[in-house]
């Protein structure tokens, strides 16, 4: 018998919580209808000309994810846990680092799906046209929800063993993804204003990507080994 | 021979080897200073009230709590470091509800690097289930968990297994052919460790009894005295 690889662990595992997810539609539903909820309401709230829409819709828009992401960060580790699968892996020859980066990439995909069907109901509900280079927004998209995931995901597995998980998870992760979400809401801003260029904020998030993504890599198998 | 290099061949002769393990949560003490040695290809089962440490006992043997002083060996070396030599059935079922028994066996196969279709089957048909039901684990009785899971923790053919509470809910048909495919595990040259508050039901094919009181071995026999 040999010793599991590293990428077939991940793809395994990338797989089967897409599965789960595509039969359950546990986090994908919950994030639709929260995100949904905050368009609908804010959009009612005020009635923003063009000019401020395009100044304060990098806020909503990621505060809006960030709010969402947190369901379906939740729900990662809660399935493991569920019938305490968790334990099976732990016994397992599989390396803990494939665990943790199959579940950061799946949650990727979970919000990357949701703000692919969110963005054009922003697009719409709030009257918005990028005034600066609107081809740098993916890039800020993809940088800023993986600064999200993988702080999630780290975060939401440090508080699978407590009792008040589900509140202990948004304050943990919110102060530390304070600088991600600065340079995701100030990049966002800048594309879409026009006002000034957005590369200080990509950099900013790609450095900030790097660092956390390096220290949960560090520091995952201590975590999910703690009593 | 110096004493040292007996006792580490001793060790390594023992499928299992406990030295002075103590266990804490928090204040509350779980073990106290349980040393023990297992020879290899028996069956224990381990008995004992609630709250006695037996599941404590198994968690710390597979490595997934440390204890808080004392060393486990398993066939004399670190559990961390056998992973793919034991396996571990505990009180939950350790599957996912949303997928199929296959599918759960296929991923759990995938984590030891087995990749083979037919071993899946053949381990779903060992525990007298069908491998063609396709049914989420969710919608099984608890009985059919209970196998599954047994399948999934023999699935890396190991030579130690590890099982915790596996006739919980389970009629005593099934509970009784769970035991009888222990005993022929157990033929087959494997070590067992059966946590049990059932423990006629492996009477037949039992080796020998650790008995446990208030985070102690206050007892080993051959027999089962109720």
């Amino acid at each position: 018998m040999s010793a599991p690889g590293f990428a077939s662990v991940l793809r395994m595992t990338i797989a089967k919580d897409l599965r789960m997810e595509w039969r359950s539609k546990d986090a994908i539903n919950s994030m639709l209808f929260f995100s949904l909820l905050v368009v609908v309401i804010f959009s009612f709230s005020f009635d923003p000309t063009a000019e401020t829409s395009r100044e304060i819709a990098g806020g909503l828009i990621w505060v809006s994810f960030l709010f969402a992401a947190v369901v379906a960060l939740n729900q990662t580790w809660a399935r493991e846990l569920r019938s305490q699968a968790l334990d099976a892996f732990r016994v397992s020859p599989a390396p803990v680092n494939s665990l943790f980066l199959a579940k950061a990439l799946g949650n990727m995909v979970f919000v990357t799906v949701l703000e692919c069907l969110m963005a054009p109901l922003f697009t719409i509900f709030y009257n918005l046209r990028a005034l600066g280079n609107w081809k740098l927004l993916p890039l800020i998209a993809v940088l800023g929800t993986w600064a999200l995931v993988v702080n999630g995901t780290f975060f939401a597995a440090m508080s699978i063993r407590t009792r008040i998980r589900e509140t202990l998870l948004p304050l943990i992760l919110f102060p530390i993804s304070l600088p991600a979400l600065l340079a995701m809401v100030n990049g966002t801003a800048a594309v879409l204003t026009g006002d000034n260029s957005p590369i200080i904020w990509i950099k900013l998030l790609a450095v900030y990507d790097v660092v956390f993504t390096t220290v949960c890599l560090m520091l995952f198998g201590t975590i999910i080994n703690a009593e | 021979m110096n004493p040292s290099s007996q006792t580490t061949q001793t060790e390594a002769a023992a499928a299992v080897s406990l030295d002075n393990i103590v266990k804490f949560f928090g204040r509350f003490v779980a073990l106290r200073h349980v040393s023990a040695q297992f020879a290899a290809g028996r069956l224990y089962v381990i008995l004992g009230d609630n709250g006695a440490g037996k599941s404590t006992l198994l968690r710390i043997m597979t490595g997934l709590l440390k204890p808080s002083s004392g060393a486990v060996r398993l066939l004399g070396q670190d559990p961390e470091e056998v992973t793919q030599r034991f396996g571990y059935m505990g009180h939950a079922p350790l599957l996912y509800d949303e997928l199929t028994g296959v599918e759960n066996l296929h991923y759990f196969a995938g984590l030891y690097g087995i990749a083979d279709g037919e071993k899946v089957r053949a381990a779903i048909r060992t525990v007298g289930l069908d491998p063609n039901l396709d049914r989420r684990v969710g919608n099984y009785s608890q009985g059919m968990r209970q196998r599954m899971s047994l399948a999934r923790s023999v699935i890396h053919d190991p030579e130690i297994l590890f099982l915790d509470e596996p006739f919980s809910n389970v009629d005593i048909k099934s509970a009784h052919d769970m035991a009888a495919l222990l005993g022929r595990m157990r033929d087959a040259g494997r070590t067992l460790f059966v946590v049990t508050h059932q423990p006629a039901v492996l009477e037949p094919v039992a080796d020998e009894y650790i008995v446990m009181e208030a985070g102690e071995i206050i007892g080993r026999r051959t027999e089962h005295t109720a």
